[in-house]
């Protein structure tokens, strides 16, 4: 017998012990102390979901998307796959609250991805792939070793789609990879990326502020505070914590 | 049965019974409790999502996070909850949408009211009239074979009182244009009239958007600021509620507002209305069917289950399904009731005239060295736009096209990960494309969606069930077949460049259009603004719900919000909703109490 059946025959039977939780709201606003989530800091320390060489390939993968300059440092420095590691490791690399229940079908692209696999399980897939496509080529260095303009070249491959690595889709993989630095470069520093909040320094958003009310009227000026994190600003925390 | 003996499936617990059951506790679930309470009525809401709060879910500590609001979706429904099947034609195969893109459906106490960018507009007296006027005008001819535009059932001069009382619950920002049929200066000349001025006087305007007033208003059109649910000045609502000033920090589209400045249910409606006796709300808990009679005439309450899976039912005199535009019509599906639409013999209710909006914008990249705008001062409904090319407000014929939009500056802010645009022929990545980002991001005018288009209604738009995808209890997941057609496309082409004209008349440098073009797109945003599918009208035959939002099929049973809407008009569509929920609440009040269960007159 189903529920379905059960109820369309109009049984409401009321049984069974179970703790069961209908919470009701009157009389007041509920209110309890800590009753928020605010962000947890990325911690520091080693990878939680790349390997060693993953990590390694990400960071000079990332320094390709965002190479440093005089005024501003690249992926790796500012925690651009730190960010990308603390993420794959959490909720976005698990698929948390997404809908994952199948038939996996291969639908066009304006009805989006259908894939079982989530992002953790792409980056690994397509990381593999591509050292496979590095030691195959004369040298046979990994990623990491070979130089920044062999890197772009093999870089600017999978973007075009004429460098194909073998059973992933090389072109989606480094779209997500582009899009994911450049998100660890300019989401809050709490997330691990965007360390000293140099991404902000360098295009000039002011960051966590909450009240622009005396600049509102004041036109064509450039605002001069320097930016502010969740977590504040360098200066104001203890060295060393 | 179990191996025990014991039922393992059942059951629900039954509630003990109340005047009112309200699904959903969003901006017309509130107003709808806070309407019918004022009678005496003992009423109840039911709202899938958790409680929440200004000072403990909002906090102006830690609020302002772009990935985690924005990118990550946090106050929005999970799809592993809910979601939908997407496809453009009745011939292909839909799949889910496995995580949101094109629409964004809240979660939780406040509904989409917590995270709307308080954009508060009215639509225009022919809105409600739309196909009685299109064919007056043009002949029935001009309009396209398979459009199935319809009159609303209501008139602007009747919703007008309620808009005045939701504008004034809100206490929105802005500048009167037509108040009892004079035109003021410095407001929308286009507007239909009002009764008297808006509560509070329109939000200051910062550069970017005082410059766009400039250039148009020397192109010939009259700019005004956009009507604002962030408030210019604090405001102490009719409940005594009271409200504060917003403070521009550009994160007010997809969060929570910290400091009290947007009007919501929370800061308008819910500390009020939680204090009353005859008033309570189940948290957690969402609505599987709306329970009906033998008859299937009646409705006898509503079914929930709770978060630990417990089922219950709540009886109830008066079934208020107030959840968001696309749970409504799925509900209705899911229950049984209004007969389900059929776009082959066009018949059938529950589903029809499915629409969204159609949007786009122009982003105007100016010399960095001459211009800053700092972007990212801002709020959610800040800007400067113009009406010129809404609705019917100029001459369709020369075009081939109906409906149209506002169009206006009016950028939400400039969260970095979202908005950092380079110039044409940028590299999306590298040292050119860090350059680029560096010089761009002060100087740059980068509209959401400048262009805010009508989408109207046809045949093969629509919403019904799926037969392979399934949600987390077993019951399909709806289906919605949509895309744009060739009147809504050239409508967006025609707004699109007359908005890029004032981009370019501002001084910028190079502007990029972005036009809207088919095949409608379920990954890229569009606007949350999902409307149809339990339209209101005057003929059963296709219309779910009479004029006062009563189903045809089943009389105490009433269904709000932009589920009702017949076809989208070229405005953000909570203004309405809001004035159709007070319009349906006062029909209840003043008639339907007198005789519980009846129809309507019309």
């Amino acid at each position: 017998m189903s529920r379905r059946d059960v109820l369309a025959g109009g049984a409401l039977v009321l049984v069974g012990t179970s703790v069961s939780r209908a919470d009701t709201i009157a009389g007041h606003l509920p209110w309890a102390p800590n009753a928020g989530n605010p962000p947890l800091p990325a911690k520091p320390g080693p990878w939680l979901y790349f390997t060693a060489a993953e990590g390694r390939a990400m960071e000079a993968i990332a320094d390709r998307i965002i190479p440093a300059d005089p005024e501003t440092p690249g992926g790796k420095d500012t925690g651009c796959v730190v960010f990308i590691d603390r993420q794959l490791a959490g909720a976005y690399g698990r698929q948390e609250g997404l809908y994952v229940s199948g038939p996996f079908e291969t639908g066009t692209k304006n009805q989006g991805p259908q894939s079982a696999e989530g992002p953790a399980q792409h980056y690994r897939g397509a990381l593999a792939a591509l050292e496979r496509a590095c030691s195959s080529q004369p040298g046979g260095k990994a990623f990491a070793d070979l130089t920044a303009s062999e890197q772009d070249a093999l870089l600017h491959g999978l973007e075009k789609g004429d460098l194909k690595l073998e059973g992933v889709d090389g072109q989606a993989f480094f779209a997500q990879a582009v899009k994911d630095v450049q998100m660890g470069f300019f989401a809050d520093p709490v997330y691990g990326g965007n360390r000293n909040m140099a991404a902000w320094k360098m295009i000039g958003f002011p960051g966590a502020r909450y009240n622009y009310l005396d600049w509102v009227k004041r036109h064509n000026e450039r605002f001069p505070l320097p930016p502010v994190s969740i977590t504040g600003r360098a200066e104001w925390t203890p060295k060393g914590s | 049965m179990d191996a025990q003996g014991k039922l393992r499936y059942v059951v629900s617990r039954r509630l003990p019974n109340k005047d009112v059951v309200i699904v959903g506790l969003g901006w017309t679930g509130a107003i709808m409790a806070q309407e019918l309470t004022e009678e005496g009525l003992e009423v109840v809401a039911i709202e899938r999502g958790p409680w929440r709060d200004s000072p403990t879910d909002f906090p102006p500590t830690y609020m302002q996070d772009e990935l985690r609001y924005r990118i990550r979706h946090e106050l929005f429904l999970a799809p592993a909850q809910s979601t939908f099947t997407f496809r453009n034609k009745a011939e292909q195969t839909a799949l889910p949408i496995r995580s949101w893109g094109a629409f964004m459906p809240g979660n939780g106490v406040g509904g989409a009211g917590v995270h709307w960018n308080g954009e508060i507009w009215r639509f225009l007296p022919s809105d409600f009239v739309l196909k009685t006027h299109l064919t007056q005008r043009y002949g029935a001819k001009f309009l396209p074979a398979d459009m199935r535009i319809q009159d609303w059932g209501v008139t602007y001069d009747e919703l007008e009182p309620h808009y005045d009382r939701f504008e004034y619950l809100c206490g929105a920002s802005g500048t009167a244009g037509n108040i009892k049929g004079t035109i003021h200066e410095g407001g929308n000349p286009y507007e239909g009239p009002r009764s008297r001025p808006y509560p509070t006087p329109a939000q200051e305007q910062p550069f970017g958007y005082q410059l766009f007033a400039k250039a148009a208003r020397e192109l010939g059109y009259k700019p005004f600021p956009q009507p604002s649910a962030n408030l210019s000045t604090a405001y102490q609502n009719p409940l005594g509620l009271r409200l504060g000033a917003c403070t521009y920090c550009g994160f007010c589209e997809w969060f929570g507002c910290a400091n009290y400045a947007k009007a919501s249910p929370q800061t308008t409606l819910l500390p009020a209305l939680v204090r009353k006796p005859n008033f309570s709300a189940r948290t957690d808990c969402e609505v599987l069917r709306i329970n009906t009679d033998a008859s299937g005439k009646r409705a006898t309450g509503v079914t929930f289950v709770d978060s630990s899976g417990q089922e219950w039912e709540q009886p109830a005199e008066l079934v208020i399904l107030a959840a968001f535009s696309l749970f409504n019509v799925q509900l209705l599906l899911h229950s049984g009731i209004g007969r389900p639409y059929d776009p082959i013999s066009q018949t059938g209710v529950i589903g029809r005239n499915y629409t969204h909006q159609t949007v786009s914008t122009a982003t105007g990249f100016f010399d960095h060295r001459k211009y800053n705008f700092n972007p990212f001062i801002a709020s959610g409904a800040i800007g400067m736009c113009i009406d010129e090319f809404n609705g019917d407000n100029f001459d369709h014929g020369p075009h081939g096209f109906v409906g149209g939009g506002y169009v206006g500056h009016v950028q939400t802010g400039a969260r970095p990960i979202e908005t950092t645009p380079t110039p044409p022929g940028t590299p999306t990545w590298g040292a050119a494309w860090k350059q680029a980002v560096r010089e761009n991001y002060l100087s740059t005018i980068k509209p959401g969606t400048g262009v805010h288009g009508s989408f109207y209604a046809y045949r093969d738009t629509y919403l019904d069930l799926d037969p392979t995808y399934k949600d987390r209890f077993g019951r399909p997941l709806m289906r919605m077949t949509i895309d744009l057609h060739d009147n809504e496309i050239k409508q967006n082409r025609f707004l699109t460049d007359k908005f890029a004209e004032i981009i370019q008349a501002m001084g910028a440098r190079e502007v990029v259009k972005q036009y809207r073009t088919a095949p409608y797109d379920i990954t890229a945003y569009q606007t949350t603004h999902v409307n149809g599918g339990a339209i209101m009208g005057t003929d059963p035959n296709t219309s779910a719900l009479n004029r006062y939002l009563q189903s045809w099929d089943v009389p105490n049973l009433f269904v709000t919000g932009a589920s009702a809407f017949p076809q989208n008009a070229g405005y953000n569509p909570t203004g309405t909703v809001g004035a159709l929920a007070y319009w349906s609440a006062a029909a209840i009040r003043s008639q339907y109490l007198k005789r519980p269960g009846r129809p309507l007159d019309a």
